[in-house]
């Protein structure tokens, strides 16, 4: 067992953990996930990188359930998520166990940003590679959270955010429009920023919308693809009005 | 003298239970609730020692529940039966759970069923068991009325029987009983049997 005692997350000289800074290199060469929050919907987007033709793409589910009332996406090495997930999973049945209550989002956040925290400060392991984008709705107040951690194990609430790959673009871009929304506006929103990185298509994003009362929704290529063809209608009917006035000066 | 007991009739899976909870010769109260809703489609009437008896049954409940977020998919009936046997069996050698339970089900596949499993992790599909002193009593009634393929009518009128049976045959019977039924359209309480309303402490 001395074999494990020895560190492998260890400081600079200049203070940084290069552990931790690789792995969120890790998570910017992920897949790119956004979040939106809405004031009754929140809405989770992942980009679905073009699947092998032969690949079953049912069985490559980035946005996962961890409670009825919690969902979690993520950018970086998706087999650190599985453990993270899996874990996450049986903290929300434990919760509901011992004190007979559900989790609260940020409950749920801070166990899951613990868990980061600790590969980063233990013998023999190395720092989970994801940032996690968690959703849902406080048990008792109803009130909408989303909530990101990273592979320091700092976590934070937002209005709307994204991780992975060309994630500052994202942001950048929801900095620019975001506003408070609520039902499809929400989804528009979120799928309007997943694609500004992201080819257009269903075939390449992933939505998965929630609700207070029906909990988490995964949309199907259909709807999103024709959400994203009256994205693309809009676009275009904007364009249109920008170059008329134009034309009349 | 707790009493469960439960039958399968046509399409569906109905269990009862006595709901006293006693400590000695102490009633703390008449409508204690002892068939828990495990999932969407699964009933598990518990009896015995009162601690082990939310103790386990809740511990099965957020297991089920777990397996379900990991799996995308609910357990079936059958396995959920036999995952709460093993965990009885496991802790038998050791702590033993003093929980009598009889889990209903309905399943796409399969239909309704009914497990009998005991404290001594014995487990088996059942159509019509039952568990406790009461159980000398409607055992022996449903020996007498029961046939495969009941209708609902016919189950509850069964379940009538045997309650009044127990409450006319056994000493220190229990006043109340609580029905609940499983069927495709999932898990759900279906009557009380009251003979004694719990008495609000004001009364004009």
């Amino acid at each position: 067992m001395a074999r494990y005692d020895r560190a492998i997350t260890v400081f600079s000289p200049d203070g940084h953990l290069f552990q931790v800074e690789y792995a969120l290199e890790a998570v910017r060469k992920g897949n790119a996930a956004v979040g939106v929050r809405g004031t009754d919907t929140i809405v989770l987007g992942v980009e679905k990188k073009s699947t092998a033709k032969l690949q079953d793409s049912r069985s490559v589910r980035k946005i996962v359930s961890l409670d009825q009332h919690i969902a979690l996406a993520c950018a970086g090495l998706k087999a650190d998520a599985r453990v993270l997930i899996n874990r996450a999973r049986i903290e929300c049945q434990s919760h509901r166990l011992t004190v007979e209550d559900p989790v609260t989002v940020e409950y749920i956040t801070r166990y899951i940003a613990g868990l980061q925290q600790k590969y980063t400060q233990s013998g023999g392991v190395r720092p989970f590679g994801l940032s996690t984008l968690i959703i849902g709705f406080d048990p008792y107040t109803g009130a909408p959270s989303l909530y990101q951690t990273d592979p320091s194990g700092t976590f934070s609430a937002w209005k709307a955010n994204a991780t992975g790959r060309n994630s500052n673009s994202i942001r950048e871009f929801l900095e620019k429009n975001y506003k408070d929304t609520s039902g499809q506006e929400t989804v528009k929103l979120a799928i309007r920023a997943l694609l500004e990185v992201v080819e257009s298509g269903g075939k390449n994003i992933e939505i998965a919308v929630m609700t207070r009362e029906h909990g988490l929704r995964q949309l199907e290529e259909a709807e999103i693809d024709a959400i994203v063809a009256e994205i693309e209608a809009e676009k275009a009917a904007a364009e249109a009005a920008k170059k008329a006035p134009l034309k009349e000066t | 003298m707790e009493c469960v007991f439960g039958l399968v009739g046509d399409g569906f899976a109905i269990v009862a239970a006595d709901t006293s909870a006693v400590h000695s010769i102490l009633v703390h109260k008449s409508n204690e609730d002892k068939i828990m809703v495990l999932d969407s489609h699964k009933l598990v009437a518990a009896s015995g020692e009162p601690g082990d008896r939310v103790q386990f049954t809740e511990y099965i409940q957020k297991n089920v529940a777990l397996y379900q977020f990991r799996n995308g998919i609910p357990l079936t009936t059958p396995a959920a039966a036999n995952f709460t046997r093993g965990e009885l069996a496991t802790a038998l050698r050791k702590n033993p759970y003093f929980v009598n339970i009889l889990m209903a089900g309905y399943d796409k596949e399969i239909g309704p069923s009914l497990y009998f499993i005991d404290y001594i992790a014995t487990l088996h599909k059942v159509d019509k068991g039952a568990f406790g002193y009461g159980s000398y009593f409607s055992l022996s009634i449903m020996d007498r009325h029961y046939h495969s393929g009941m209708s609902l009518e016919e189950a509850i009128g069964l379940v009538d029987k045997c309650i009044m049976e127990i409450r006319s045959r056994l000493v220190v019977a229990p006043p109340n009983f609580v029905i609940k039924i499983v069927d495709k359209d999932g898990a759900r309480e279906y009557a009380w049997r009251e003979s004694l309303k719990d008495v609000s402490a004001t009364s004009a």
